[in-house]
């Protein structure tokens, strides 16, 4: 009954910073997880966001159910910890647990995360590459995995690890690692989605970090336009007001009929505030071709009016899952 | 006479006297005319969470204390590609270029940071040549200056210092990093020095020199690790840079504490930028906080981007009622009358809550004072959008075309 699914298994979510990308991540995982899937939602920065968003206590370092989809469909959230992810891999490499808690203690982890900031990039791309690829049973474990990323400005560099690291270390263990690391985020596994708004400057990050992603031969995904917003004006009018401006006469009588002659100054002022409406409306008008210019899949999430909880959510994943859909068939 | 009060630090709070703060969540109005045009004033920093619009409001401030007469320079880290044109700064030769403002008094000058450029000039100027040349080269240099975190922060430090030794402005207006956090502009600097000067690096690259006989062991073992992980060549590239820089001057510590003692000297004033938004007054909350416990003097909060409506005789209920009505009497026009009512109810709505969250801050700071400075149609990137801007960030605070005062959105409610 479901579509073949998408061969993108990781999703990774960026955009300039406030533009939203981290609920425009959880709404994604949500719409993956639909149908009785099992996504994993990863924060790579730390700063609790998707705890917030899910209104659950600060995430561990550890994998949590953070909410239910239909069919039996879970999303899981991790916060990814730079250290502990650290301490993990010294385990796993060198058997050496033991000894890299008593290292975090002197601040010797912290060290060294500092003096290779390429380290930090690597432990966490490095825990996302791994959550992709773990697999029971014969079959992955997660069917997706989202990513909220690092912003726009940043995502090339996070993403190739292997470039970043390649003028600090030319060979050893993290050589090897980031390459690994690399050969998921280059395939066509792999998908970096970007959100923007209906403004100038998001709007070019996201141009300019297409460009980047493209050059770096990482697999670009769907634009989301986030906020979205509807003109509260009609139509023809809308064109006129945007081009010439409405006056308080434009309204006057109208407002008569609905009672208010009477508030002083309140029809001009009406017209002003509809003038900038309308005029707001072109230049997002003017942006949405510029979006459409990128010539990426996009798709549009409205602006809720209210505070952003679960439910609001579930309303934002139900576009994602119609774009996804359409996505699959196209 | 900048002098003289240069010598005697005034109190923290600024133009005193002050009326003791309200019992009410009122906010205080922030007078930035007066700040950016007083002799005194030296140094403006703006910071703020990304996005928030520091750059633009650096560059406002900036014209406007030029067209009020004074010399100007405006350090701006990562502005936007058209505002950077409209400036001048199409080059980025980390120097200050003048900006032609017509019928300006004073002068206006600015400058874009390169920040690997910035630390090279430091390694050159103090350093033998070959010195300094090993240094550049050297691959772990290279990152370091080019990537680190906090690089840049440390750098517009730096730049911050040089522009103000050379005493050729009278205003410096510094636009901060687009970091993550606010406080990465404070923090960067001494965690930058602690990290090459700390004893970790220099344990780590000669334990034999130093007198942690019994450490040592142990840091052999982290050296060793540290190589397993890393490679053995970044620890030599380590190594050489950290020798060639011993010599070079007097320790990254010194250098980033003098930095920091120029944000505290009078003649410095924080101008904390954020939008009406949770996280960006979240953001500006935690600054504040900062400021007060490093005794760094606070100028105000400017409130980026609001979106006070042009009337505010008709409430939200009432014009979404009106437009109801409006619908109904089926007369001509009725749409479109509809339709501005609903815009002006939604710019009601958006606006009260704009207003709310500028009073919870206020709560929270009643000592801080405040300026709000509306939306622009779009984004501010030539000459005359910075002169709405300034306008809108210099303005008296009681004279307003609807009688609101710059420091809210909408009007106290009648008690």
């Amino acid at each position: 009954m479901n579509p073949a699914p998408s061969p993108v298994r990781c999703h990774v979510v960026t955009g300039k910073g406030g533009t939203g990308k981290t609920t425009v991540a959880a709404a994604l995982a949500l719409a993956l997880a639909a149908d009785g899937r099992q996504v994993l939602l990863v924060e790579t920065e730390g700063r609790q966001g998707i705890a917030q968003l899910f209104d659950t206590p600060p995430l561990p370092y550890e994998e949590r159910r953070v909410a239910v989809a239909r069919g039996g469909g879970v999303v899981k959230a991790l916060a990814i910890d730079v250290e502990e992810a650290l301490l993990e891999y010294l385990e796993m490499f060198y058997n050496l647990r033991r000894a890299g808690r008593a290292l975090r203690r002197v601040g010797a982890v912290d060290f060294a995360t500092t003096i290779a900031p390429g380290l930090r990039d690597v432990l966490l791309t490095g825990k996302v590459k791994e959550a992709v690829t773990r697999r029971h049973d014969g079959r992955p474990v997660h069917d997706a995995v989202v990513v909220d990323a690092p912003p726009t400005g940043r995502i090339t560099r996070f993403l190739n690890v292997t470039g970043e690291m390649a003028g600090l270390t030319r060979s050893g263990p993290i050589k090897t690692q980031s390459d690994g690391v690399m050969a998921v985020l280059k395939s066509p596994q792999t998908a970096v989605h970007l959100v923007t708004l209906l403004e100038d400057m998001p709007v070019q990050e996201t141009a300019d970090a297409i460009a980047e992603l493209t050059a770096a031969g990482l697999p670009v995904g769907s634009v989301v336009v986030n906020m979205a917003t509807e003109p509260a004006l009609p139509e023809p009018a809308l064109a006129r007001a945007a081009q010439d401006g409405l006056t308080g006469a434009d309204l006057a009588p109208a407002l008569a009929a609905a009672g208010l002659q009477d508030v002083p100054g309140l029809a001009d002022a009406l017209a002003a505030e509809a003038t900038e409406h309308a005029r707001r409306w072109a230049a997002q008008d003017e942006l949405r071709d510029e979006v459409e210019a990128l010539d990426r899949p996009t798709v549009e999430l409205p602006l809720l009016p209210g505070p952003m909880d679960l439910g609001t959510l579930f309303q934002l994943a139900g576009r994602l899952e119609e774009h996804l859909r359409t996505e699959v068939a196209a | 006479m900048s002098q003289a009060t240069e010598a005697a630090p005034t109190g923290r709070t600024r133009r005193a006297p002050r009326p003791p703060a309200p019992p009410a969540a009122e906010a205080l109005p922030l007078e930035l005319a007066e700040l950016v045009t007083d002799p005194d004033t030296r140094i403006v920093v703006c910071c703020g969470a990304g996005g928030v619009g520091k750059t633009t409001t650096s560059a406002a401030l900036a014209l406007a204390a030029a067209e009020a007469g004074r010399t100007v320079v405006v350090l701006t880290i990562d502005p936007a590609r058209r505002l950077a044109q409209s400036l001048g700064l199409v080059e980025l030769d980390n120097e200050p270029r003048r900006v032609d403002v017509p019928g300006a008094r004073g002068e206006l000058h600015a400058m874009m940071l390169d920040m690997k450029r910035t630390f090279d000039d430091i390694v050159v100027a103090h350093s033998t040549p070959e010195r300094a040349e090993q240094i550049l080269e050297n691959p772990f240099y290279q990152a370091l200056s080019s990537s680190f975190a906090g690089t840049q922060e440390y750098m517009a430090m730096e730049k911050l210092g040089q522009l103000r030794a050379g005493d050729r402005w009278d205003l410096i207006i510094v636009d901060t990093p687009p970091s993550r956090s606010a406080l990465d502009f404070l923090d960067a600097p001494n965690r930058m020095s602690r990290f090459l000067d700390g004893t970790m690096i220099r344990l780590l690259t000669a334990p034999s020199r130093t007198g942690f006989k019994i450490a040592s062991a142990g840091f052999l073992f982290f050296s060793r690790i540290i190589s397993k992980i890393l490679g053995g060549q970044l620890l030599r590239d380590i190594s050489a840079f950290v020798s060639a820089l011993d010599t070079m001057f007097g320790g990254f510590r010194e250098r980033a504490t003098a930095t920091y003692e120029l944000l505290r000297r009078p003649g410095t004033w924080f101008v904390v930028v954020a939008t009406p938004e949770p996280d960006a007054l979240r953001e500006a909350s935690y600054f504040v906080d900062r400021l007060s416990a490093e005794q760094m003097p606070l100028a105000g909060l400017v409130v980026n981007r609001t979106h006070p409506p042009t009337t505010t005789a008709l409430s939200a209920t009432r014009a979404d009622g009106a437009a109801e009505e409006a619908l109904e009497s089926g007369r001509e026009g009725a749409e479109l009358a509809a339709g501005a009512l609903r815009v002006h109810a939604e710019r009601m709505t958006l606006a009260t809550r704009e207003q709310h969250l500028a009073d919870r801050f206020t709560s929270a700071h009643p000592e801080v004072a405040v300026r709000t400075v509306p939306a622009a149609a779009g984004d501010v990137h030539d000459l005359d959008g910075l002169r709405v801007m300034a306008d809108a960030l210099t303005g008296p605070d009681g004279d307003t075309p609807t009688g609101v005062p710059r420091r809210r959105i909408l009007p106290a409610r009648r008690r």
